[in-house]
């Protein structure tokens, strides 16, 4: 596996680093959609108690603020891993294996209607993420 | 499920999309610079946070935040996740023609992401939230423990 060094990293290091990314961001991603389904649309917060109190409502969510944790960690291991895999292989792979995840993920702790269609997307990301890794 | 996303809504979208493989890519170009951080010398990445690249792909990344919890806010996260790869995308363009990674010039890579485009359309195209029903905290066991749909 090349890498952005100049030196080498193996396939399961590789791998390893990506999944790391991918497990934190899907963490981040459903306790922040949470945290924002819990306080409801920004528009309309925006419009009724103006940008301080748009930011208030979500700062002061302590789900939100486990997400953003959550999300801090990812950063850190995707900046770790871009610097020794190639971000076009890192960036979309990683990306998509936390879409996977988020599927899965939103369907069981956000019941949100994970239809046939949804399903259908992960199975192509799925296929696209294979080829990616050859 | 609904899907109701006017104009300005689609560009907050865009700017998730765009905002998140151009910080993406910026990140990259200085960590090259930066160089190899092994577990050893995590410490090398505090000082990743003086290169101009990577500071503006944090800004652009925090950009990319505040578009993406604005979405999160109106749609629900298997819709706003998948509706933004395009950025795949972008991020294999940029790889090609700006940092000249020798792996974004692969068929595999250009096909992966072709078909990652397509199953993500699937997504984009339907509805953007769950409509979730109140419970009411009598009928609903009742419901559940006959078996009766909704």
């Amino acid at each position: 596996m090349m890498v952005a060094g100049g030196g080498e990293t193996s396939v399961l290091e590789t791998w390893v680093t990506i999944v790391t990314v991918a497990a934190t961001a899907v963490a981040g991603d459903v306790l922040t959609a949470g945290a924002m389904r819990r306080i409801g649309d920004l528009d309309v917060i925006r419009a009724k108690a103006g940008m301080g109190g748009a930011i208030k409502a979500v700062v002061s969510s302590p789900m939100f603020l486990g997400g953003v944790l959550m999300m801090a960690v990812s950063f850190f291991a995707l900046l770790f891993t871009v610097s020794n895999v190639e971000v076009s292989l890192a960036a979309p792979a990683s990306a998509s294996l936390t879409f996977m995840g988020n599927a899965f993920a939103a369907k069981i702790f956000l019941k949100e209607n994970v239809d046939h269609r949804r399903w259908l997307a992960a199975v192509f990301v799925c296929a696209g993420v294979f080829l990616l890794s050859r | 499920m609904r899907h109701t996303l006017s104009p300005q809504r689609y560009l907050i979208l865009l700017a998730v999309m765009l905002t998140a493989s151009v910080g993406d890519t910026m990140l990259s170009h200085g960590m090259k610079q930066v160089g190899p951080v092994s577990v050893t010398h995590l410490g090398l990445l505090l000082v990743a946070m003086r290169n101009p690249w990577v500071i503006a792909g944090i800004l652009c990344l925090l950009g990319f935040f505040a578009s993406y919890l604005t979405a999160l806010s109106w749609a629900d996260l298997t819709f706003v996740l998948p509706a933004t790869a395009f950025g795949y995308v972008v991020v294999l363009l940029l790889s090609k023609f700006w940092l000249h990674e020798p792996g974004a010039s692969s068929m595999y890579r250009w096909a992966g992401v072709v078909l990652i485009v397509c199953g993500v359309g699937f997504v984009a195209n339907g509805p953007s939230q769950t409509q979730h029903e109140p419970v009411d905290p009598v009928e609903e066991p009742i419901r559940i423990l006959t078996g009766g749909s909704e």
